[in-house]
């Protein structure tokens, strides 16, 4: 439906045509206010000229009715003549409509509804179009219209029935705007949970199971009941302590079984961790070469790797390492001290590459520890020598932190400290036995029977007019059994022969102070090497009495070793914190290596080459041992047409 | 006679030494386990003769206290293979010749 308003303005007739949509035809008010009012030109408008538009018309609205007769008279009875009549009917009609309103309570109204099917509380107005004016001049030729519109048409009410009571808006100046806003997209979440830990289980129950069980739980009850009896038996026969220590015992027997079910799992997962940690280490080990050395023609480096230290140990001296010949990894560090004034306790660790960070096995002694010897064969037996002149053998595969032998005053024990115990082959009898040397001047043989250390003495060293030497190393030949050198604190080499108890086969006067360590060249079975703390080391013939090489290492030497890969290399530390590695095969004058491995301050006390990989360990007197890779030029292998002997002896000075 | 009132005898202590609730298997935590020992231990006393009524008993009770889903069986001679939800499981002997198992498992 169209309702349209014509003005006539001062100059321009305009049709504003509102396009009312009802509900019929559109359906939804969704464009009623998107279009808007538009305005449209009638194809009949009048064209005027400037001039007639700005042509000014005046009008005078009135209110009396052109049309309406003005003469109309009446007969008058009362004074019995026609008189006019002045008031006329202004009123004139010019369209008519008959409405259809209905009154939405009238019968009519509810037979429309019902026909319909409407419920009767709808509300329902039926629009009709109704126009009446009053034209205050005939001749006009526009007409102002203006139609009342109802909202809802009949028509419209089928539309509405969704709708409950619209509300009324006005006819003016409504607008209804809307906007759309985007739609949030919907997503799916969702999360699983895990369900609770099921497992299995099953069993027959009858008769005999049920019996068996029974039983067997009635024979454990008298069991306890018998041991619990027991305990206070004995408890009458010993001291009340005795039972209860027993108990705790058995309690936490039973705990540490528990614990060792998972004793191997945690110690892979130790080392696992480990690797983790020091990954890098682990592959520069096995990989990194220093590739410098191609274009240094004789000096190596040493690559510092992994450093083993242990609260325990903290602020003792490493007095021995030894390295076990059977797992290459695992090496025995003894901690102690050398200061006379400092002595207290001692620490037996042993390491393994694999786990840097905590000790393998840790054995706390009260006495610190001054050597110690790691059976070739039988690697799990461990020899050490205490400065208060015991010695005791360790077995790694008991439980427990004592020894599983130690010597005592009964059987003869040093009177001071051990500077060195070695490893024999084993005696007639099968019995395991290891030498031990003293500063009480004596060289003991111990042999472990059964479950007690026998001490035989080998030789008490004597020097003319004083009782007994001072010994502070010893070695045994590699080859020929019973000859064995000993390095004195007065600085002499003493080479001796095990059935020769009473004197000695040869004397070197080969220091000015202590002799460290006197070791016999693994490849060569005339060749030994000594060091001391008058900053020397010395090559000797064992068939000579002069030294072949001497080198001057300016620094008291705490050790020295030779390496198991070549005759001609050794190793030596100081105790101004250098490793210095010598191979007389390209120098024999100079280290081919010298480097500072710690602090200055730190003296270093033992080096030990490992037995297959190109590493070294070095102990200092602070409880760390530090492991060092050599480079290609400090492990140069002999060529295979040269034996290590020969080489060795190619390199000795003529003059012997 | 002296056999059999021996026999007798024997079986009058078996009965005397077997009546205690004796626990096969479990794992439950130590609370929960004595709870339902003793619930049990009660319900089989109770019923005596009637051993659904105990189960019944019994799985009424462990639903109450500690949730849905429980399964009881009670028997003199029975085979079973159960999946049931960890710490939810007691697999005991009770009198001389009943075994109970009770599980949850939902």
């Amino acid at each position: 439906m169209q309702d349209a308003f014509f003005c006539r303005g001062s100059n321009e007739t305009v049709l504003f045509v509102q396009d009312k949509e009802d509900g019929m035809e559109h359906g939804d008010e969704w464009d009623e206010w998107s279009h808007g009012k538009t305005l449209t030109k009638p194809p009949d408008q009048l064209e005027l000229t400037e001039a007639e538009l700005n042509e000014t018309f005046t009008r005078i609205l009135t209110a009396t009715n052109p049309h309406a007769p003005q003469n109309i008279v009446r007969y008058s009875f009362k004074k019995r003549s026609y008189k006019p009549i002045s008031a006329v009917d202004q009123m004139a009609v010019h369209f008519v409509l008959e409405g259809n309103l209905l009154y939405k309570d009238s019968d009519e109204a509810r037979r429309q509804m019902a026909k319909q099917g409407l419920p009767a509380v709808i509300f329902v107005v039926f629009g009709s179009a109704c126009i009446g004016f009053t034209q205050a001049t005939p001749g006009e030729d526009a007409a102002e219209m203006e139609e009342v519109e109802e909202e809802d048409r009949p028509d419209s009410a089928a539309s509405k029935t969704g709708k409950k009571e619209q509300k009324l808006t006005n006819q003016i100046n409504f607008c209804e705007r809307a906007s759309q806003t985007l739609n949030n997209p919907p997503r799916e979440r969702n999360c699983q949970t895990e369900p609770p830990p099921r497992c299995n289980f099953s069993a027959i129950a009858n008769q005999w199971e049920i019996y068996d069980a029974y039983v067997e739980e009635l024979q454990k009850q008298e069991k306890n009941k018998e041991k619990q009896k027991a305990i206070p038996s004995k408890k009458d026969d010993e001291d009340d302590d005795r039972g209860k220590k027993k108990m705790i015992l058995m309690e936490t027997q039973t705990q540490s079984d528990d614990l060792c079910k998972m004793a191997k799992a945690t110690k892979i997962l130790e080392r696992m961790v480990n690797q983790n940690i020091y990954g890098d280490l682990a592959i520069d080990f096995k990989y990194y070469e220093d590739c410098s050395d191609e274009f240094r023609e004789q000096e190596g480096t040493l690559l510092p790797l992994w450093k083993f230290q242990c609260d325990k140990a903290k602020k003792l001296t490493v007095t021995a390492l030894c390295w076990n010949k059977k797992y290459q990894d695992l090496f025995a560090a003894g901690m102690g001290s050398y200061d006379f004034s400092k002595q207290g306790r001692g620490v037996l660790v042993f390491y393994t590459l694999k786990n840097s960070s905590f000790p393998e096995y840790i054995y706390p002694t009260n006495c610190g520890i001054m050597c110690l010897d790691i059976h070739e064969q039988v690697s799990y037996l461990v020899a050490v020598g205490f400065y208060d002149g015991c010695v005791a053998v360790y077995n790694l595969k008991e439980d427990g932190q004592q020894p599983v032998y130690q010597s005592t005053a009964k059987t003869g024990k040093h009177t001071d400290p051990v500077w060195q115990v070695r490893w024999q082959n084993d005696d007639m009898d099968g019995n395991h036995n290891f030498y031990s040397v003293s500063s009480d001047g004596r060289v003991v043989s111990w042999t472990l029977v059964k479950n007690e250390l026998v001490s035989t003495d080998i030789i008490k060293l004597t020097m003319e007019g004083v009782p007994h030497l001072s010994t502070a190393s010893f070695d045994f030949h590699k080859q020929i059994n019973h000859l064995f050198l000993v390095g004195t604190q007065e600085g002499k080499i003493h080479k001796c022969f095990k059935t020769y108890s009473s004197q000695y086969l040869e004397t070197y006067d080969a220091h000015t102070l202590a002799v460290d360590a006197v070791k016999w060249n693994h490849f060569h079975p005339k060749v030994f090497i000594s060091c001391s703390s008058d900053w020397t080391v010395k090559i000797w013939d064992h068939t000579i009495n002069t030294p072949m090489f001497t080198f001057e290492l300016y620094a008291a030497v705490g050790d020295v070793a030779w390496a198991p890969y070549s005759s001609t290399v050794f190793a030596a530390v100081t105790v101004n914190g250098k490793v210095h590695i010598f191979d007389l095969n390209v120098n024999k004058y100079e280290a081919i290596c010298q480097q500072q491995v710690v602090a200055k301050k730190t003296k270093l006390t033992h080096i030990e080459f490992n037995l297959v990989h190109p590493l070294i360990i070095v102990g200092d007197d602070q409880g760390y041992i530090t492991s060092f890779k050599l480079s290609p030029n400090l492990r140069k292998q002999p060529k295979v047409r040269q034996s290590s002997l020969s080489r060795l002896t190619d390199v000795m000075p003529m003059q012997i | 006679m002296a056999a059999t009132g021996e026999g007798k005898k024997e079986e009058a202590d078996y009965k005397r030494l077997h009546s205690f609730p004796l626990i096969r298997h479990t794992d439950m935590p130590e609370e929960m386990r004595v709870e339902t020992m003793e619930l049990c231990v009660t319900a089989c006393e109770k019923f005596a003769t009637n051993n659904e009524s105990a189960a019944k008993m019994i799985k009424e009770s462990m639903d109450k206290k500690f949730g849905s889903s429980w399964h009881v069986v009670i028997g003199e001679g029975f085979g079973f293979e159960v999946t049931h939800e960890v710490k939810n499981l007691l697999y005991m002997f009770f009198g001389g010749s009943l075994a109970v198992c009770v599980w949850k498992c939902s």
